[in-house]
């Protein structure tokens, strides 16, 4: 599957962890109509905060918005941009998929290659984990649409800054 | 140190609110919030009673904008809730100080669909500046403490505490706890951004210092920032023009000579002109409000924009600025009066006397206008709003409902003080006025208030007039009664071929007066021009009960000018009778 990322940003989003914190994010792009392509959401080490990973669709509206409409929460208390190069992003996926003798070693080889893992093996299916970059888990989605895939879930992007880089914190305007 | 207090939750709550200096709270009791009406026997502050709920957010609203203190009103869950959805919105849109208190069922029943349970905080999320669903008893003070400074600082806007039953229930000794008032509030990711930076004001100023056809576009931020006076001085100074939204009438007088009046859909030609033609466009506290600009991408097109405004989000949101300034209006004037000063006052300014005299030219040829009624026809509204105006004192509070009327109220009245007129700008709400004028009365009992209403808006909340009467908040209300839905009747006519589709509402029923009068009202019809001023005269003189005069009007007036929706503000419309004038 082919993914438009040029008008993707991931943002990280750090939120006091209340009640409903994570509708009035989410309510807040439905009402704007902002996109979200993924999200990933949880507590960090410090438990009164949560840390929300959202990439989002720059064509939908500019980031500035975004980012100044999200900071009117008032349970929202930094946010900043991870951009490609200062930042280590990893995803995980698992998918379940069919299985005959043919496609199975096809299958086996494929996760070998990417250094994916079984993870759970029946006679006529397999479920497959790979974790990595979000561009080697797109690659790795995409040939494994050649084979009859039964579930597939991916676990949204999560993101830190590259150790010594100062990734600039955005402040509203 | 004195003993510790031991309240109950409901106890807790009206304590805060004293704590908070609430002087009055608007509202409803009912099942959920019945434990919290309880302790408002034994306290200072005084419950006003309204007849529907919509009336407590409207009151409480009224108050804030009257006083610039937080409104307070208090429902109980489910159908109240709901209710107050609309003045919650309406204060939202319009960023009113204000704090609603509801009832939710027991936490127990949170989430069964228990009788009278809705999703409050759900259903208001994208409508309050923030809500919050108290789940401890003990939690109660610091939750009132933190609303009540989420309102009223920053961009002001309301807030929703949702209480549920139980830990307001003075049976249940889980609600019972250690009663302290925090000092202080606890909020890591609230910040708002007062001070603009040093950099923003000194760029504003320098593209100030250089237009020649500057105007100072005020919105309703100048108001909330209390920047009346400062606005005054940089306009002076810089010898500018002002326009001002329909949310910032009286931000600066109308008899000034700077003053162009309101710009916008039905604003003053001269203030829609020189806005269309000016070279630097100040919007202070202002939002570019689709009303305002008319088509966007043809507003003030030769324009640079500073924009100041203490909501980030309002910067870029539909023009783009030269240069934004966040921050406080009144402080952001305040810094840019101190550089100006420094660089000479008024001769730090390009000459603007070509741009005043071409501005002083539309207001001769192009003022508000409209014809007098024939012998035997009915009043015409600007008419008698002309003699209500010439016939109060000018401290006057003028609070109008949504429609024609409204557009005349604002139009013909004339503001010279802040805080004279009370509209519901953002969200246009249709019956705002007779509530909102009670909650601006209740405020200052020793202020004239007029509502200006029209006879659809009536029908919406004029039941709370039985609110006034019983609660001696003594309000006046010119209802001008066309007979019809005046605006969009107005609209039928001039875009639907004439084709009036569910306007017309009557001119007889129901009957007014009578309506009113059993309603603890001293009321009046007027149909006569020669009976205005009489009337009038004797609606000002009654002091103990609220007076209604029903004013009979037109069916088919306009308001004029008028730029069509959607169209840009070059295409504005003048009164029939200006359309022959020769362009200036």
């Amino acid at each position: 599957m082919n993914r438009d990322v040029s008008s993707q940003r991931t943002i990280v989003v750090l939120v006091e962890n209340k009640a409903g914190v994570l509708a009035r994010v989410a309510d807040l792009f439905a009402r704007r109509g902002y996109n979200i392509v993924s999200l990933a959401v949880a507590p960090t080490h410090d438990d009164s905060l949560s840390r929300l990973t959202i990439v989002v669709d720059v064509e939908s509206a500019p980031l500035e918005q975004i980012v100044n409409q999200l900071f009117k929460l008032i349970n929202v208390v930094e946010i900043a941009e991870l951009s490609l190069g200062m930042s280590v992003e990893r995803e995980l996926m698992l998918a379940t998929v069919t299985t005959d003798r043919t496609t199975r070693n096809q299958i086996v080889e494929l996760v070998d290659i990417f250094e994916g893992k079984i993870v759970a093996v029946s006679s006529e299916q397999l479920t497959v984990s790979l974790d990595g970059r979000p561009s080697k888990i797109d690659d790795f989605e995409a040939l494994l649409q050649d084979f009859d895939i039964i579930e597939l879930q991916r676990s949204g992007r999560i993101a830190l800054p590259k150790i010594g880089r100062s990734v600039p914190r955005l402040r509203a305007v | 140190m004195p003993d510790p207090i031991v309240l109950n939750g409901g106890q807790a709550l009206i304590k805060s609110l004293e704590e908070e200096g609430v002087e009055v709270v608007f509202g409803y009791p009912g099942g959920a919030i019945l434990p919290v009406y309880d302790p408002i026997l034994d306290s200072s502050i005084r419950h006003v009673l309204v007849r529907h709920e919509q009336g407590a957010g409207h009151a409480a609203e009224g108050y804030a904008h009257a006083t610039g203190k937080p409104g307070v009103c208090m429902v109980t869950s489910g159908p109240a809730a709901t209710n107050i959805v609309t003045p919650l919105a309406d204060a939202y849109l319009d960023s009113v100080p204000m704090v609603c208190i509801t009832g939710q069922v027991a936490m127990a029943a949170i989430g069964t669909d228990a009788f009278q349970e809705v999703d409050t905080t759900g259903i208001t999320r994208s409508i309050t500046k923030h809500n919050i669903l108290v789940t401890r008893a003990s939690d109660i003070p610091n939750a009132v403490k933190e609303a009540f400074h989420i309102a009223t600082t920053g961009r002001p806007g309301p807030v929703l505490i949702d209480i549920p039953k139980n830990i307001v229930d003075a049976n249940n000794p889980d609600a019972y706890f250690e009663f302290s008032y925090p000092q202080a509030v606890n909020l890591p990711g609230y910040n708002p951004n007062v001070t603009p930076s040093e950099a923003s004001v000194g760029e504003a100023v320098e593209l100030m210092s250089k237009a020649s056809r500057p105007v100072l576009y005020v919105g309703g931020g100048v108001l909330k920032a209390r920047g009346a006076k400062a606005l005054r001085e940089l306009a002076e100074m810089g010898n500018i023009p002002v326009v001002s939204t329909l949310m910032a009438r009286g931000a600066f007088p109308d008899s000034h000579e700077l003053a162009l009046g309101m710009p916008g859909m039905h604003g003053n030609y001269t203030a829609v002109a020189a806005i269309q033609k000016s070279d630097l466009l100040i919007a202070m506290g202002s939002r570019f409000d689709d009303r305002v600009t008319g088509k966007v991408d043809a507003f003030a097109p030769e324009a640079k924009i500073i924009h100041v405004d203490i909501d980030p989000a309002e910067h870029g949101k539909v023009r783009k600025a030269d240069v934004s300034v966040v921050g406080d209006c009144r402080i952001a004037m305040e810094m840019m009066l101190e550089r100006l000063h420094k660089r000479g006052g008024s001769s730090a300014f390009a000459d603007h006397v070509a741009w005043r005299q071409k501005l002083s030219g539309w207001q001769e040829r192009y003022p508000y206008t409209y014809d007098r009624e024939l012998p035997g026809e009915l009043l015409k509204p600007q008419f008698v709003l002309e003699r209500l105006r010439d016939a109060c004192p000018d401290d006057t509070i003028v609070a109008s409902g949504v429609g024609q009327h409204q557009m005349w109220a604002s139009q013909y009245w004339q503001f010279d003080h802040p805080y004279t007129w009370i509209n519901s700008g953002g969200l246009g709400t249709m019956g705002f006025s007779i509530p909102a004028a009670i909650g601006a009365k209740a405020a200052m009992p020793d202020r004239l208030v007029w509502a200006v209403d029209g006879d659809g808006c009536f029908q919406m909340t004029g039941q709370e007039l039985v609110t006034a009467a019983v609660e001696k908040i003594p309000i006046k209300v010119a209802l001008l009664n066309n007979a019809y839905l005046g605006m969009v009747r107005q609209w039928q006519e001039m875009f639907y071929d004439e084709r009036y589709s569910e306007v017309h509402l009557g001119h007889d029923t129901p009957d007014y007066v009578k309506w009113a009068e059993s309603m603890g009202c001293e009321a009046f019809r007027v149909t006569d021009p020669d009976e205005v001023d009489v009337i009038i005269a004797k609606a000002n003189e009654i002091n103990d009960r609220p007076v209604v005069v029903e004013f009979r009007t037109q069916s088919a007036e306009k308001v004029f000018p008028m730029v069509p929706a959607g169209g840009s503000n070059d295409d504005i419309m003048v009164h029939p009778s200006q359309v022959d004038q020769p362009a200036v």
